[in-house]
């Protein structure tokens, strides 16, 4: 039970301080606003290329992932500073649970996401997405997991590096060839083989598709279910790789 | 209250190939009785925040064990967090973060509940002349204000050991003077047992019953202030006479009572006398018998500087 208010106490404080960065609020509502509005008219006249003949179902699952992964993938910013702060050091000398004091964290980041990714949802639907209503529910709920495994690992890289400097250039690192290749923007299908075979490796590109196939209603099938399995490996490997940074004797 | 034996840290580091142990803390034994208030000194380096952050359970010893506000540092971390306060050098609070909200989430990770969070924070707040900083963002408060909040929210849930990291660095002689008389308030008000770092003289012999000196990570000496000043070198006693003609007369005098040398440079006359004060009056009876004319007179107390540099043979200075 005190694992719960611990990380209840935590999350409300970072909510907190986030709410107090009208910069924050502002950003987060408009960035899924953006996407679609600037990205999504790009995509319409080549949407037959691609198989579909609704560019915003292919599209707006991608986006989706998008947000998860930036929103998440940066989050170890704020952590840097307040480990700068002390504020790190004088949680870890409480007897809360280190799991807790990351958790509390995590889960503010994905609520960040899900207010995102509902605007986006929404907006997507508004301009004629298509799809299975349980479906989108369901690849809703897979990114939002994604998005807690993410910023887990965000964080004990955070932890790790200690100095904004090495951890933005770490975080663009990992995040540019994540993007293109695992078919966040466009469906990897159009790759060459050589491509498809890279991208085969990387876990985040079976997410995206499992989603994309949740989104037209496809929930009963094989992908979905690699879909499934690999958020929820991410989201255990980051929670663990998370708390263990939390823990370790000199962070 | 604390009782270490043998605790030792070994960090390891890596320099290309080369793989070296750095011995930060080679084996210390600590003992603090509830109620007292016991200094850390050593220059920077020395391992006083390493035996700091291993007493907090923030690192993990290599070796050695300890008992910690009744708790075994290693079986049991999580009680000895439950029963002690921490002020880190680095602060304790987020600076976009509203005072009074910090102290209160700190509170309740602490197992407080939010009342009794909120009321215990507005207390100490009073007492450490907070009064009307609840509601500021802390990158507003002055440096020696934020060390205080920094205090306040070590002591939220009431701890009866409270560890201080060099508390008072970086703040101005008036900060300093007041921070002090809040630490020494810590037992007298409160009955707290503090233990805490420094490296500033001064800070050790105002605030502390005992200081434990250590020095590359071993400890080589334990003892009151005024013991181990006395037991060290004894006072410096500076004669100035009016004539260089009664210099010799005067050397002559005090060197009756001096414990090592006596040494002459022109008007000044000066040597270490044990318990400088007793033997004044007697000194300048004998002074006058023998008809030396006085200008001055002046007896220092040896400084904990004089102390560590006779145990090390190195400056305490230097080393800051």
């Amino acid at each position: 039970m005190t694992f719960f208010r611990d990380t209840s106490i935590v999350f409300r404080r970072q909510l907190r301080l986030s709410l107090r960065e009208p910069a924050w609020v502002a950003i987060g509502l408009l960035q899924p606003v953006l996407y679609l509005v600037l990205f999504a008219p790009l995509l319409k006249p080549i949407a037959a290329q691609l198989g579909t003949t609704n560019a915003y179902t292919l599209f707006v699952p991608g986006l989706l992932v998008q947000l998860a992964i930036f929103g998440a993938l940066f989050v170890g910013f704020g952590l840097i500073g307040e480990y700068r702060d002390g504020v790190i050091e004088a949680e870890r000398v409480t007897p809360a649970s280190r799991t807790a004091l990351l958790l509390g964290r995590v889960l503010r980041d994905v609520l960040q996401v899900a207010v995102q990714g509902a605007i986006l949802l929404g907006l997507g639907l508004l301009f004629g997405m298509t799809g299975s209503g349980f479906g989108i529910i369901l690849g809703y709920v897979l990114a939002l997991i994604l998005t807690g495994a993410i910023a887990a690992a965000g964080y004990a890289l955070a932890l790790t590096v200690k100095t904004e400097d090495s951890l933005a250039a770490v975080a663009n690192g990992v995040s540019l060839p994540l993007l293109l290749l695992s078919g966040i923007l466009l469906p990897m299908t159009l790759a060459p083989q050589w491509l498809q075979t890279l991208s085969d490796v990387i876990p985040v590109k079976h997410i995206v598709q499992g989603i994309r196939d949740l989104f037209v209603g496809s929930v009963w099938t094989a992908g979905t279910l690699w879909a499934v399995i690999w958020t929820i490996v991410l989201v255990v490997a980051g929670i663990w790789i998370g708390t263990r940074t939390f823990r370790r004797q000199n962070a | 209250m604390i009782h270490a034996t043998a605790l030792a840290r070994t960090f390891q580091t890596k320099r290309g190939k080369d793989r070296s142990e750095v011995k930060a803390v080679a084996g210390v034994d600590i003992d603090v009785a509830e109620g007292e208030i016991v200094g850390f000194l050593g220059p920077n380096g020395a391992g006083k925040t390493t035996t700091l952050r291993m007493l907090t359970t923030l690192l993990k010893p290599t070796s050695g064990s300890a008992t910690v506000a009744g708790h075994d540092l290693l079986a049991d971390p999580v009680a000895v967090r439950q029963s002690i306060g921490y002020v880190s050098q680095s602060g304790s609070t987020s600076s976009n973060a509203i005072a009074g909200e910090e102290i209160v989430s700190h509170g309740m990770l602490y197992g407080v509940s939010q009342k009794q969070a909120t009321d215990r924070g507005q207390e100490l707040f009073d007492q450490l002349d907070l009064d009307g900083m609840w509601l500021r963002k802390t990158k507003t408060l002055s440096g020696g204000q934020r060390r205080r909040l920094d205090i306040a929210m070590g002591l939220v849930h009431d701890p009866r050991l409270v560890f201080l990291d060099e508390p008072t660095t970086g703040l101005d002689p008036q900060a300093r003077a007041n921070l002090w008389m809040h630490i020494s308030d810590l037992r007298e008000k409160r009955g707290s047992t503090v233990f805490l770092t420094t490296h500033y003289l001064d800070e050790a012999d105002a605030l502390c019953d005992r200081i434990l000196v250590i020095d590359c990570g071993v400890i080589v000496a334990s003892d009151t202030p005024d013991a181990l000043k006395r037991g060290v070198s004894g006072d410096l006693v500076s004669l100035v006479v009016n004539d260089v003609a009664d210099a010799a007369a005067a050397a002559n005098t005090l060197s009756r009572v001096a414990e090592g040398e006596t040494s002459t440079d022109g008007l000044l006359v000066s040597a270490r006398v044990r318990d400088g004060g007793k033997a004044m009056p007697d000194l300048l009876r004998a002074l006058d018998a023998s008809g030396v004319s006085l200008e001055s007179i002046e007896v220092r107390r040896p400084t904990l500087d004089d102390v560590f540099l006779t145990m090390t043979g190195r400056s305490l200075r230097e080393n800051a």
